[in-house]
Parts: structure tokens; C-alpha cells; sequence
């Protein structure tokens, strides 16, 4: 293989690691907003919000880099998925907003208090709505006619996003729900344990959903998953992510701490694998491939140089950052 | 122009006027942190302690409205202006993933242990974290300012089937106008920032409120406008040198001049008639305009006729945005020459109209810099990136529904953000600096002597 083509698929990694960066960090921040409903009073909100707070910023900014790193790896990509999509982007953008700046503007409301905590939950939703639907679309495929995308302004919305908007919810949910579990103890902890295992069971019949409907989207993906050498290739992926739900369920009957996290976030992670792996070698399905939409290649090697450089300092500084707020978070533990 | 296109515009102009009030602010503010903070390591009088924790709290939240309205900018290429990205992706992209990776998480991850770590690092981590904030907010400057400037002086590509092909990176990053516009660009938000904290010096000293801390506020104030005001006047100038040669169309706007001549008169105000192509009620000063955008005595500058009509930038909008920028530059020009002469007189705490005038003067600098941005942006126009691609060639082709739906959606969004954000802001100026170290961590110790933090060794990856 030379550069041209090696180039593009290099970038396809960065891009899905940062993406999958985002689906976990932010996950789990998104996850504590789908759940503040279900704590006892606003001191409970407190300290979820306050778990996180400290972390939030930098774990959205995965998705920027997403976001910017699509459009200087695969430009056509970036703008052809971007603008099919402009309403569920909307939506997740507006929702965003709402999540982020009740972070600051909750506690430092007091009227209003009640309006910056329904934000935050509503936008935590919203947003992880929007990005199952976003991915949904993605996996499911984007006919391109002349290179550009035609099909109008509601394509996206069909039986299979929906599906996954849901089930990025609940995926969400089940992260923050162990995230709490490790930073919180007492009466709020005990919550989080409860809330668990419904969830769990929510993400395993959503992914078994979304595994069966699958292979029926598009014949060629089913030809992926099910020839041979291809089934034995893959067939780690969902036999892990099963050894995993069985691990997650004894860690959480057991009532440990981080086991929990950890293994929810393999096993979402392993589920976004699954369900990202049938898009390989395109980066809009079903035809646009990542050589076709590939950036010049001295745009590519340029932010790679710095890339290469700058992700393992960014994932130094993001490790020091969750060790200085390590341990279980304190009452008192706001700035504000 | 179609709807959608016409929409679109007008939401990217709303978005990125409402998203560029927050760096411009806390670019200043990250500084003037560091700075407090540095002074505080050296005296630890606790009353620069207080003022820090309230200028990071006023940071918080203006970070906090930037980091969500930068989000939907990072997406609305893609969304409204697709086309513009296939085109200039590969030029544009790697300038703002450069942002991303060297900036923005070096700005969020520290802004985390600045806001909730002062329990839980010693004082000098803390210091770090504080400067790692205010160095990502300068680099972040740098490349998206490169950005920028690349549309609007292109260098180092090569244009083949309508795509733009990098092929000189140093070119393409320090473009013609680039070093011109960026120490523009920083010195503008550090007066935005100067003149908010003189603003609010002043008017707690008109009300007797926290009078130590204002006074400290009004002096550090007063020396940086001082500095940077004059300064900005240079740099902006040497920047019109710069604009006459490679933007000559938005040059011709900003003078709204409409024949090519020399010795051209300096026009200080005069109503732009774009059909009868002349001005009027023009106040003209006689070769001024030539003496300050050429240097020269007799220097020529092309007028609008030399472009054809479907080349010329709106002329009304950028005449009068130029003008009220200079205009309130030299405000600030006089505020801190009158500041430093009663300072020097021992009377700058107990003037009360020199106080007023500061207060007055708050939001100069936000003004001066969306005045800035508008003769930039819609000087550049009928251009994306200046001679070579059209605005309308590079709009999507999204749905007029759907671009009405967002733009909608984006101004009650942030009136309601911005409303509530304000009043936040408020709230947190009319307490003013208490005495309040925040909470944080398990330490219970407010500030431990220096030889303890010194003590303390530092975490590893600490360094930014």
C-alpha cells in the first residue's frame, strides 16, 4: 500500500477514536443529565451535576475534534453528512447548548434554579437522541446522486434511527448511571445501583433490536457480516460484548464501584463497534468511500504530524485532569 | 440570491457576532487572571485573592456561553456552507483541527482544575492551570485568526477543478494579512477586557463599593489601556497598509471611495449612495486619506468604478462599522491619557465624571470589535475567500424550511441564553468581589504559606 492509500485509512481511525472518545466521556456526562429525574431532591442534583463538572468541557470537545477533524481528513464527508442532516444536527447543537450552560447557570440561579435543571436534563436527552439518530442515519446509508445528497430535508427520519436515538439514550443512561455509582456513596449511590440493571436490560434488547434489523438495512452489509472468513473475523465482537453483559451484571449484583464503569463503557463501546464496522471502507455508506472523500494528501500528512504529537499530550493532561478529582465527591464540592 | 442562501447568511452573521463577544472578552480575562493570580503568589494579600475568584467566576460563565456557541460554529460549515468546505476543506480543515487539538482541550481541561482545584493542587499548579487557560486562548487566536485571514488574502495553494490544493503550509498559515490581523485581533480583546474592568472600577468607586479592589482594578486597568490603546492604533494602521494592496475593493469600501485618484481627501462622514455611486453630505478633509492609507503625500487609492458592480463589497455597512471602531479606538485613547494625567495629579479615584466616563466606556470594546469583524467580513464580500470563491457558490442548498427552522431556532435560543446569562453577570457584579474562596475538595486550609506549596510536589502531567 502506498501513502494515498494507507493515508485515508489512518484517518479513519483518529476520527473513529475520537469519536468514540466522545461517545464515552461525553457519554457519561449526557447519561447524569438523562437521570436527574430520578434523584430524591435538588441537593442529589448537586452532586450529580458536580461529579461531572469539573470533567464536562473537555470531554465534549471530542466531539469538536470530530467534528473539525472530519472536515480536514474527508471534507466531502463532512459536508455531505452535515448538511443531510441539518435538523438532527440542529437539534443536537440547540440541545448541547442548553446542557452546557446550565452547568454554569444553575448554580448561580435561584428562581430560575428549577429552569437550568429541566435544561439540563432535557438537554442531555435531546442531544443523545439526536446522535443515535445521527449515527442510525449514517449506518443505515446516504444515497448520493452527483455526489450530492437528495432525498430532502426528513431523509434521515425513518423506523431504524429512531431505534437507535433510543437506544443511545439508554446506553447514555446506563453509563452515567455507573459513573454515579462510582463517584457518589450514600443515598445516592444506592439509587444509581437500582437504576442499573433496568437499564442494562434496555441496552441489551436494544442492541439485540439493532443487531437483527442490521444485516435486512443494506444486502451488502449483510454479506459482510455473514460470509466466510468475514463471520470469523468479526464474531469477536459480539461474543465479547455478551461475555461483557454477563461480567457487568455479576460486578453490579455485587455491588462494586469502578468494575461497573469500566465494563459499561467497554460494553457500549464494543456495541458502537458493531454497529460502526459494517461502514468500513465507507464514510457514507453505502458508496462514498474514505479514498474517495479523502482531503489532499498534504492537508491529511500535515494535521497527522500534529495529531500524532498532540493526542497523546491531550490524553496526558485529560488522565492528570480525572486524577486531581479522583475519589468519591464531597457535599461542598461546587466553586461557586 | 435565493431565500435559503439569504438566511443562511444571516444566521452565520448572528451566530458568529453573538459567539465572538465571548473570546473577545476571555482572551482578556484569561490574562488578566494570570496576572491577579501571579501578583497574589507574590504578596498574598487576601483582597487580590477575592478579586481573582471574582473575575473567575465572571470568567466561568462567559467561557461557558463561548464554549456552546463555538460548538455550533465548528458544525455550520458543514450544514449551511457545504460547499465552501468541499472547496476549501483541505485548506480550511487542517487550520481548525490544529485549533481543536493544540487549544481548545488545553483550555477545557484546565479551565476544570482553575474553577473547582483550588483545594486540591498546590497554589502553584493552580498557577499553571490558570496559565495553561490563557496560553489556549492566544494559540486558539492563532489559528482561527490564520483561518480567517486565508479567506480573506489566500496564499499558498494551487486551484484545480474548483477545489483548493495546499501546497506551501508556512504560506497558507502566515498569509499576507495574517500577521496583521492577529496582534489586531489580540490587542482588541485585551482593551474589550481593560475597559470592562475599568468600567466596573468605576462605577463601584462612584458607589463606595469595595473601594480597595476598585481602585487596584482601575489602576492595572488604566496602565494596559495606556499601553495596548496606542499600540492598537499602529497595528491597525499598518494593517490598512496591508488591505490597500490585497483587498483593494474593501479598502474603497471602508474609504467609500468611488473614483480611483490621488492625494485623496480623509472622508469623515458622508452617506454612501450605492446607485448614484458617490457620496453624500460628505465631510472631507483634503489628502488626508492619502497621507494616512498610503503614507504618502500623493499616494493613489482605486476607487469602487475600478471594480464591476457584482465585485463591490456593500459600501454603507462598512463605511460606518470603520468608523465607529476608529472612533471609539481613540475613545479609549483619550480615556487613558485623561486617566493617566489626573492618576499622575493624584486625582484619578475622586474624579467623578472621569469615573462616569469609564463606566460609560464598558462595553466600548465589544462594540470596537463586532464593528471590526463586520468591516472585515462584509468588506471581503461578494467573496468566501477573497477573488477566488463567490458566497453564493458556496452555500449548500439546504431546504428553505430548514434553514428558517434553525435560524429561528438560533435567536430565541440565545436571547434566552444570552438574557439569562447577562443577568447572571449581573448578579455577580452588583456582590462584587466578597470575600469567598470556593469550596472545593477536602482541604480545609483557605490559603497555606507559600513554603508549604512550595513543598508540595507537583502531580505528574501537570505540565500544559
Amino acid at each position: 500500500m502506498n501513502l494515498a492509500d494507507t493515508l485515508p485509512v489512518v484517518w479513519f481511525f483518529i476520527i473513529g477514536f475520537a469519536v468514540i472518545m466522545y461517545v464515552l466521556l461525553d457519554g457519561f456526562v449526557l447519561g447524569i443529565g438523562i437521570l436527574t429525574p430520578f434523584a430524591d431532591d435538588e441537593r442529589q442534583r448537586d452532586l450529580m451535576m458536580n461529579t461531572a463538572a469539573p470533567i464536562w468541557d473537555g470531554n465534549e470537545t471530542w466531539l469538536v475534534l470530530g467534528g473539525a477533524g472530519l472536515m480536514a481528513a474527508f471534507p466531502r464527508a463532512y459536508a455531505i453528512v452535515l448538511s443531510s442532516l441539518y435538523l438532527p444536527v440542529l437539534l443536537m447543537l440547540i440541545a448541547l447548548i442548553f446542557r452546557g450552560v446550565a452547568f454554569e447557570f444553575r448554580f448561580k440561579a435561584e428562581r430560575s434554579r428549577w429552569l437550568w435543571g429541566l435544561a439540563f436534563n432535557a438537554g442531555s436527552m435531546f442531544a443523545a437522541f439526536a446522535q443515535g439518530v445521527i449515527l442510525g442515519a449514517i449506518v443505515e446509508g446516504m444515497p448520493l446522486k452527483g455526489g450530492k445528497y437528495l432525498d430532502g430535508a426528513f431523509a434521515w427520519f425513518s423506523p431504524f434511527s429512531m431505534l437507535t436515538g433510543v437506544a443511545v439514550v439508554f446506553g447514555y443512561a446506563l453509563l452515567g448511571a455507573t459513573w454515579i455509582v462510582l463517584k457518589t456513596d450514600g443515598r445516592l449511590q444506592r439509587i444509581a445501583f437500582d437504576l442499573t440493571r433496568p437499564l442494562m436490560l434496555g441496552v441489551i434488547a436494544f442492541m439485540l433490536l439493532v443487531s437483527a434489523w442490521l444485516p435486512f438495512l443494506d444486502p451488502e452489509l449483510k454479506r459482510r457480516w455473514f460470509t466466510w472468513p468475514n463471520f470469523l473475523y468479526l464474531s469477536p465482537v459480539p461474543v465479547l460484548t455478551a461475555l461483557n453483559a454477563v461480567l457487568l451484571w455479576r460486578a453490579v449484583l455485587a455491588g462494586r464501584e469502578l468494575a461497573p464503569f469500566v465494563l459499561a463503557l467497554c460494553f457500549f463501546g464494543l456495541g458502537f463497534l458493531g454497529l460502526v464496522a459494517g461502514i468500513w471502507p465507507n464514510i457514507v455508506p453505502p458508496s462514498l468511500s474514505i479514498w474517495e472523500a479523502a482531503a489532499a494528501r498534504s492537508s491529511q500528512m500535515f494535521v497527522l504530524v500534529g495529531a500524532s504529537f498532540m493526542i497523546p499530550a491531550v490524553l496526558g493532561y485529560t488522565f492528570y485532569s480525572y486524577r486531581v478529582f479522583r475519589g468519591k465527591v464531597a457535599a461542598e464540592a461546587g466553586y461557586h | 440570491m435565493s431565500d435559503a442562501e439569504f438566511l443562511s447568511r444571516l444566521q452565520f452573521g448572528f451566530v458568529i457576532s453573538f459567539h465572538i463577544l465571548f473570546p473577545a472578552f476571555t482572551i482578556g480575562i484569561a490574562w488578566w487572571l494570570a496576572f491577579l493570580e501571579a501578583l497574589w503568589l507574590r504578596r498574598r494579600e487576601d483582597h487580590i485573592r477575592d478579586l481573582y475568584f471574582f473575575w473567575l467566576r465572571i470568567f466561568a460563565v462567559s467561557f461557558g456561553m463561548g464554549v456552546v456557541s463555538g460548538i455550533v460554529m465548528s458544525f455550520q460549515f458543514g450544514t449551511n456552507w457545504s460547499q465552501f468546505s468541499i472547496a476549501a476543506g483541505n485548506v480550511i480543515g487542517p487550520l481548525l483541527d490544529y485549533e481543536v487539538l493544540t487549544a481548545f482541550f488545553l483550555e477545557a481541561t484546565f479551565l476544570g482544575v482553575m474553577l473547582f482545584g483550588w483545594r486540591r493542587v498546590s497554589h502553584r499548579t493552580h498557577f499553571l492551570a490558570t496559565c495553561a487557560v490563557a496560553l489556549g486562548t492566544l494559540i486558539s487566536t492563532f489559528w482561527i485568526i490564520s483561518a480567517n485571514s486565508w479567506m480573506q488574502t489566500p496564499a499558498g495553494y494551487e486551484l484545480r477543478d474548483g477545489v483548493f490544493y495546499p501546497v506551501d503550509w508556512a504560506a497558507v498559515i502566515f498569509n499576507p494579512s495574517f500577521l496583521y490581523r492577529l496582534p489586531h485581533m489580540v490587542l482588541g480583546a485585551f482593551l474589550t477586557t481593560a475597559t470592562v474592568v475599568a468600567g466596573i472600577a468605576g462605577t463601584y468607586l462612584l458607589r463606595d463599593f469595595h473601594v480597595e479592589k476598585a481602585k487596584l482594578m482601575l489602576r492595572c486597568a488604566l496602565g494596559f489601556i495606556a499601553i495596548t490603546a496606542p499600540l492598537q492604533i499602529f497595528v491597525g494602521d499598518m494593517h490598512g497598509l496591508e488591505v490597500r494592496e490585497y483587498q483593494p475593493a474593501k479598502l474603497a469600501a471602508i474609504e467609500a471611495r468611488w473614483e480611483t485618484e490621488r492625494g485623496v481627501p480623509l472622508t469623515l462622514f458622508a452617506i454612501p449612495d450605492e446607485s448614484a455611486e458617490t457620496n453624500r453630505y460628505a465631510l472631507d478633509v483634503p489628502r488626508v486619506g492619502s497621507v494616512i492609507l498610503t503614507h504618502a503625500w500623493d499616494g493613489e487609492v482605486k476607487g469602487l468604478k475600478d471594480f464591476p458592480p457584482d465585485a463591490r463589497p456593500p459600501v454603507k455597512p462598512v463605511f460606518f462599522a470603520f468608523r465607529l471602531m476608529v472612533g471609539i479606538g481613540f475613545a479609549m485613547l483619550v480615556q487613558a491619557l485623561a486617566g493617566l494625567v489626573l492618576w499622575w495629579r493624584g486625582r484619578v479615584f475622586s474624579s467623578r465624571w472621569y469615573l462616569r466616563l469609564c463606566a460609560c466606556m464598558t462595553p466600548a470594546g465589544f462594540l470596537a470589535v463586532l464593528c471590526g469583524w463586520y468591516t472585515a467580513e462584509i468588506g471581503r464580500q461578494p467573496w468566501v475567500v477573497y477573488g477566488q470563491m463567490r458566497t453564493a457558490d458556496a452555500f449548500s442548498g439546504v431546504a428553505l424550511g430548514s434553514v428558517a427552522t434553525s435560524l429561528v431556532a438560533f435567536v430565541c435560543v440565545y436571547a434566552i441564553v444570552f438574557g439569562f446569562g447577562i443577568w447572571y453577570l449581573v448578579k455577580l457584579l452588583r456582590a462584587g468581589p466578597v470575600a469567598a474562596p470556593p469550596r472545593g475538595g477536602t482541604e480545609q486550609t483557605p490559603a497555606r504559606p507559600l513554603s508549604a506549596a512550595d513543598g508540595r510536589s507537583e502531580r505528574p502531567g501537570a505540565s500544559p
